[in-house]
């Protein structure tokens, strides 16, 4: 055990536990990271979905005027940026790490300090990317005009306003000139690392840390999901870094990848965007299936149906999400081979798919179904993700995506798979999990008028979008005309997102109420039947005070019930004694317990990468060179100070 | 031993050394992100069409072949100061890691000199020049940058090494890892130099 | 409790949502992909309306099922349920029927994508040019170039020859074919074929910047003894405005000055000025009775919208090449005057 005795002079002294607010910028504990990315990943939720209400207020009728042209395209990319990237990402990162140690059997994840590095290279690479509202040039392609004789755009439209993929040339330094598009491939750069090394922490962790007798096939799904995420993000996002590093190199250094005037390749950036793209979106779905996985089954008093068909299909899915890519480019120009072929890839993506609903179906039938809150919400992914396989399923039909693409229709899709998915899928984990992170319960009350807002909101706005699609509204268009018919159902939309957001109005007073003055949930408030509930709530910072010794599938369940002749669950005799053994052990360990030290150095690194990014974009200004060269220095310092410190400073006995 | 929480016992599911674990897992990582440059570099490297000079027209294959000669070599110096360390062998295990970077350090001036050889030809070739020379430069300067990092690793584990008195399991660098690191780095370098310069 | 409410809710979704359907179904949509009038756009009709059945029909039995589920299945207080796990039976079924379904759709799918891929060999020649924010029409067996206004011969097919000057762009006229691709530095090929004659409505579907939305196309299908004759003028110089004539004349005529010095640097007007890579659309035959819209087909052709496109095209356009060239009014009016006289099918 690590113990050099004498503590490390670093230039700053080691940082020790509990210390006010300096604790959340040193802590290495996952579950306080945890809620730092989930508060963060939760604000920016709310940026991004500002950004569709300002966008929804433009399309409501034809002919809008609220926005000017170069504003909208700033509104839409940047809705699509924040929710992938700053919110659906990270409050997945933020469940992975609050629950996936739980969920093992583990104290923390493989990798404290690195854990912490992930938080604050996740958070400075937003607060980067939002800067270019204050600091980002947009101007008119070059030989283009802006209105007014303006060489830039308004506040509101100076920021980053290439689409969400940024196809090139478009987004490239001839077409899109000015800085915005540098904050936006430097700032996804680096959102992108931050995801990367958590993903080697994640594998690491599930590989390395799960409890005695906790085999894979033993894990939760929520856990297997996570492996299958982060193995996703492994080999996903450093060709995503290349297709970055092209464009910022294109726009900063002159190479020539996508110039098209000089021998560029424009669609060689949609194969690369698109290799990442395609597998980011299974990283969006997976983890809320997990989420869904867990909550089905305790509200149904039944174990999974099909625990390992939903397991190995949930890897094929992850699998089969590398082999698709070029679904997003049937209209581009590729050979009608390549057409056929990855129509048909797409067409296998639907079978793991199918498997776990109907899996989910199986869980619920014959069950005995309480309408909780998270429940609900699950209920709600099943359907509503249904709605968005299955016209996922209508594109992979090539000629009728031929039609489909870039349209209304294909918003539709992802909308329904992404917010009735993944979204409905988070909310059922913050209910769900509430308990856990604070010791109380959620308002039901507050939580059904949620979900039922939430729900119809989201029907009225994304449902008339397949109508509007199919009639020929195309994406990413400022403003449509009279004679095109749309106005109708766009004031539907319009009129539905504002529902939506005051379905999360409500959420936020929930929370904030709840907080403070829920019912307190003791242990185990859902009689529930993975072992995160056989630790006292809210979760102790050693999370188990014994390190638990898995028996099973399913084993806090076990340990409560035994199944009669009939298979019907049976309350143990001694069920309320193990419940009360397992609090008292989780809230006084028995023996000492040694929590990694926390530290300055992942804060100060992820730092530097707000220097390095000011510094590539302003490199030919007097000061913009040094501050890079300085944020490289910083950078290497910190890691080099990081790797000379020792694990933990002498003996921190959390439990005398 | 990784950095977790922990009390008495820490496991290791799976046996493997957690460090090393993770270095694996980060190494299979960056085999994509080769990849992905590599084929970036194929792509472009046979399209007809394009200002010269194309980057196969400038290659001096001796030169690279001692360079890449010398980096082959410092993975055997690599391989010597890991047998070191397991002799608990502190001068030969510094000597060797020294020896290591020193060689990194001289493949990176012969990249460098090969590079300014480029832009300074007759007809030079740029990262401007044309998309192949793009290409070229990225993939190259890419791989050059992943040896500088490599160095510095090695570096900081002999001033570990010096500041603790001995190489030890309790920091968070490790020989091992910074090994494994070394030598995916070198056999990229082969793939590279097999299929940028070797092959036409 | 929620059960009833539930009720309640769902009446009132309905009570609103059939009267919004039942208006829309009223209007018609110029640009409905699900009203082919042509044969491929048909042929893709055919084959996905079938499939948004499937898929509706899939829908239903979901959503019909889970319905059931949580009816029957609701907690009622009854005894707690058998811990089922699983049942490899139904594992290997619901795997099963899907791959067989799925396969039944590949192979039309397939097929599909091969028969809409090549253009027949006796197929008329159009080349498409992309530029930010228009669409650009050769006719390199008959000589012409135009804009905006892609006329053909109803019932013949069209081959599509497209690339884009500048970025990617998508031509998409829904009721004829799905979209393509316009991609600078690169040839892509779309069919087009109309049934009959008419006027059918287009847009360009790739996000290309901040006129995106603005840029439109038409593709006008007329029978075959009207299309030869709009050929035949189409390949005549313009019709330009000769000495001494009324006042309408007179006016025209200044706007050619007009045009000569200022608008032939962007744009060429054959019998009048030639040019390398002309920057703007051609105007030769700016007001034939088919080209019936400008500004990337974004604008009627009419003297109102003109005035508003030449005080300043920035404003109307955000992005714009063609700047604000501060002209007087007096200028503008003679340059709508000369525009609107290049019409081929007016007597001199």
């Amino acid at each position: 055990m690590a113990n050099t005795g004498a503590p490390t002079s670093t230039i700053f002294r080691r940082p020790k536990q509990s210390s006010s607010w300096t604790d959340w910028l040193t802590t290495v504990d996952h579950k306080k990271i945890g809620i730092m990315y989930g508060y963060s990943a939760f604000f920016f939720f709310v940026l991004g979905g500002i950004e569709a209400l300002i966008l929804r207020l433009q399309l409501a009728g034809p002919d809008g005027s609220v926005l000017e042209a170069a504003e909208y395209n700033a509104m839409f990319t940047m809705h699509g940026t924040t929710m992938v990237f700053l919110f659906v990402m990270p409050i997945g990162a933020a469940f992975f790490n609050y629950m996936l140690p739980l969920l093992i059997g583990a104290r923390d994840v493989a990798f404290p300090r690195m854990n912490a590095l992930s938080f604050w290279i996740f958070i400075f690479g937003g607060i980067f990317l939002y800067s270019s509202f204050l600091f980002g040039t947009t101007g008119p392609p070059a030989g283009g005009n802006l209105p007014g004789g303006a060489t830039d755009a308004s506040w509101l439209g100076s920021t980053i306003n290439g689409g969400w993929f940024m196809y090139q040339p478009n987004a490239g330094p001839r077409f899109s000139t000015g800085t915005v598009l540098d904050y936006g491939s430097i700032g996804l750069q680096i959102l992108g690392l931050s995801s990367l090394i958590a993903s080697v922490n994640f594998i690491a962790t599930v590989f390395n840390m799960r409890a005695k007798g906790m085999k894979l096939l033993r894990m939760p799904v929520f856990a297997w999901m996570t492996t299958v995420v982060a193995f996703l993000l492994l080999f996903s996002l450093p060709i995503i870094a290349v297709a970055l590093f092209m464009v910022t190199f294109d726009r900063q250094l002159g190479t020539l990848f996508f110039d098209t005037f000089q021998g560029g390749d424009a669609i060689l950036w949609q194969h690369l965007f698109w290799l990442f793209g395609h597998p980011e979106v299974y990283i969006l779905i997976l983890p809320a299936m997990g989420i869904v996985s867990e909550v089905l089954p305790v509200f149904s008093r039944k174990p999974l149906f099909g625990y390992p068909a939903v397991v190995f299909a949930g890897a094929a899915i992850g699998f089969l999400g590398f082999g698709v890519w070029a679904h997003h480019m049937f209209s581009s120009g590729i050979t009608p081979v390549a057409q056929a072929a990855f129509g048909l890839a797409t067409m296998t993506i639907a079978v793991p798919t199918g498997i776990k609903i109907f899996n989910w179906l199986g869980t619920m039938w014959m069950g005995k179904i309480k309408f909780t809150t998270p429940m609900l919400f699950s209920l709600g992914f099943v359907a509503l993700f249904v709605v968005g396989g299955l016209s996922g399923v209508t594109h992979s039909i090539v000629p009728a995506d031929w039609q489909q693409t870039d349209t209304y229709y294909i918003v539709a899709h992802f909308h329904y798979v992404l917010f009735g998915g993944a979204i409905f899928g988070i909310f059922a984990g913050l209910y769900y999990w509430f308990p856990k992170l604070t010791g109380r319960m959620m308002s039901e009350k507050l939580g059904k008028v949620h979900f039922w807002l939430m729900f119809i909101g989201m029907n009225l706005t994304f449902g008339p979008m397949h109508w509007l699609g199919l009639q020929g509204m195309v994406r990413r268009t400022w403003k449509y005309p009279e004679e095109y018919n749309f106005g109708t159902w766009n004031m539907v939309v319009t009129v539905g997102a504002y529902i939506i957001a005051l379905s999360i109005a409500v959420f936020m007073v929930n929370w904030i109420k709840s907080k403070r003055k829920g019912v307190p949930s003791g242990m185990d408030p859902w009689d529930a039947r993975t072992i995160e509930w056989s630790i006292p709530n809210p979760t102790p910072e050693w999370n188990f005070g014994v390190n638990p010794e898995v028996q099973g599938l399913d084993d806090w369940w076990h340990r409560k019930y035994d199944d009669d002749e009939e298979g019907r669950p049976v309350r143990k005799a001694d069920a309320d004694a193990v419940i009360a053994q397992f609090h008292e052990q989780g809230v006084n360990p028995p023996a000492p317990i040694h929590l990694p030290s926390p530290s300055y150095f992942p804060f100060i690194a992820g730092l530097s990468f707000l220097a390095i990014g000011y510094g590539v974009i302003y490199h030919t200004r007097g000061w913009g060179l040094p501050l890079l060269i300085f944020g490289v220095v910083l950078l290497l310092s910190s890691l080099i100070g990081w790797s000379l410190e020792p694990i933990e400073e002498e003996h921190e006995e959390v439990h005398a | 031993m990784s950095d977790i929480a922990h009390d008495e016992q820490v496991h290791e599911t799976t046996g493997i050394e957690t460090r090393k674990l993770a270095m694996w897992i980060f190494l299979s990582s960056e085999f994509m992100f080769f990849g992905a440059l590599i084929s970036n570099y194929l792509l472009f490297k046979g399209r007809p069409g394009f200002p010269e000079p194309y980057p196969s027209e400038v290659f001096d294959i001796p030169f690279t072949s001692v360079s890449s000669f010398v980096l082959l070599m410092s993975s055997l110096t690599m391989v010597l100061a890991d047998h070191a360390l397991h002799k608990d062998d502190q001068r030969s295990t510094r000597t060797w890691l020294v020896a290591t970077a020193l060689l990194g350090m001289v493949f990176l001036a012969g990249q460098v000199f090969e590079f300014a050889g480029f832009v300074t030809e007759e007809v030079p070739m740029k990262l401007s020049t044309n998309p192949a020379a793009s290409a070229f430069f990225t993939l190259t300067g890419f791989h050059g940058m992943h040896v500088l990092v490599g160095v510095i690793m090695l570096l900081t584990l002999v001033g570990v090494s010096f500041r603790k008195g001995k190489l030890s399991t309790a920091t968070g660098l490790n020989l091992e890892s910074v090994a494994l690191y070394w030598h995916f780095v070198d056999i990229i370098w082969i793939v590279i130099f097999t299929i940028v310069y070797l092959i036409k | 409790m929620w059960f009833r409410s539930t009720r309640r809710a769902l009446r009132l979704a309905l009570i609103f949502v059939l009267p919004l359907t039942l208006a829309s179904c009223v209007g018609d949509a110029p640009l409905d992909s699900l009203d082919p009038q042509g044969p491929a756009a048909r042929q893709i009709d055919n084959l996905s309306t079938p499939v948004f059945w499937i898929a509706g029909v899939i829908m239903a039995i979901v959503w019909g099922g889970m319905a059931f589920a949580l009816v029957r299945y609701r907690d009622r207080g009854q005894a707690e349920p058998k811990q089922i796990h699983g049942n490899a039976k139904l594992e290997v079924l619901w795997t099963a029927i899907p791959i067989i379904l799925l396969a039944g759709l590949a192979v039309p799918t397939v097929q599909t994508i091969f028969d809409l891929t090549e253009c027949s060999t006796d197929a008329m020649e159009v080349d498409v040019i992309g530029h930010q924010w228009w669409f650009e029409y050769q006719y390199p067996e008959e000589g012409i170039t135009t804009a905006n206004v892609m006329v053909i011969p109803a019932g013949q097919e069209v081959c599509l020859n497209m690339t884009s000057d500048d970025v990617i762009h998508n031509f998409w006229v829904p009721k004829l074919n799905g979209k393509r691709y316009l991609v600078p530095g690169q040839q892509t090929t779309l069919i087009l074929e109309a049934d009959e004659p008419g006027e059918f409505w287009g847009q360009c579907g790739e996000f290309c910047g901040l006129s995106h939305a603005l840029m439109r196309a038409r593709v006008r299908a007329v029978d075959e003894a009207d299309y030869n004759a709009w050929v035949a003028r189409m390949q005549q110089p313009a019709r330009l405005p000769i000495d001494g004539k009324p006042t309408e004349e007179s006016l025209a005529e200044a706007g050619l000055d007009q045009f000569q010095g200022i608008c032939s640097t962007c744009h060429v007007i054959d019998g009048v000025n030639e040019l390398d890579n002309p920057v703007g659309p051609n105007l030769t035959h700016f007001a034939d009775p088919y080209r019936n819209v400008f500004a990337g087909a974004s604008l009627e052709t009419t003297a109102e919208h003109l005035a508003e496109w030449l005080a300043d095209p920035p404003t109307v356009k955000p992005g714009s090449f063609m700047p604000d060239l501060n002209l007087t009014t007096d200028e503008i009016d003679s340059l709508i005057a000369f525009l609107l006289s290049l019409d081929p099918t007016k007597e001199h």
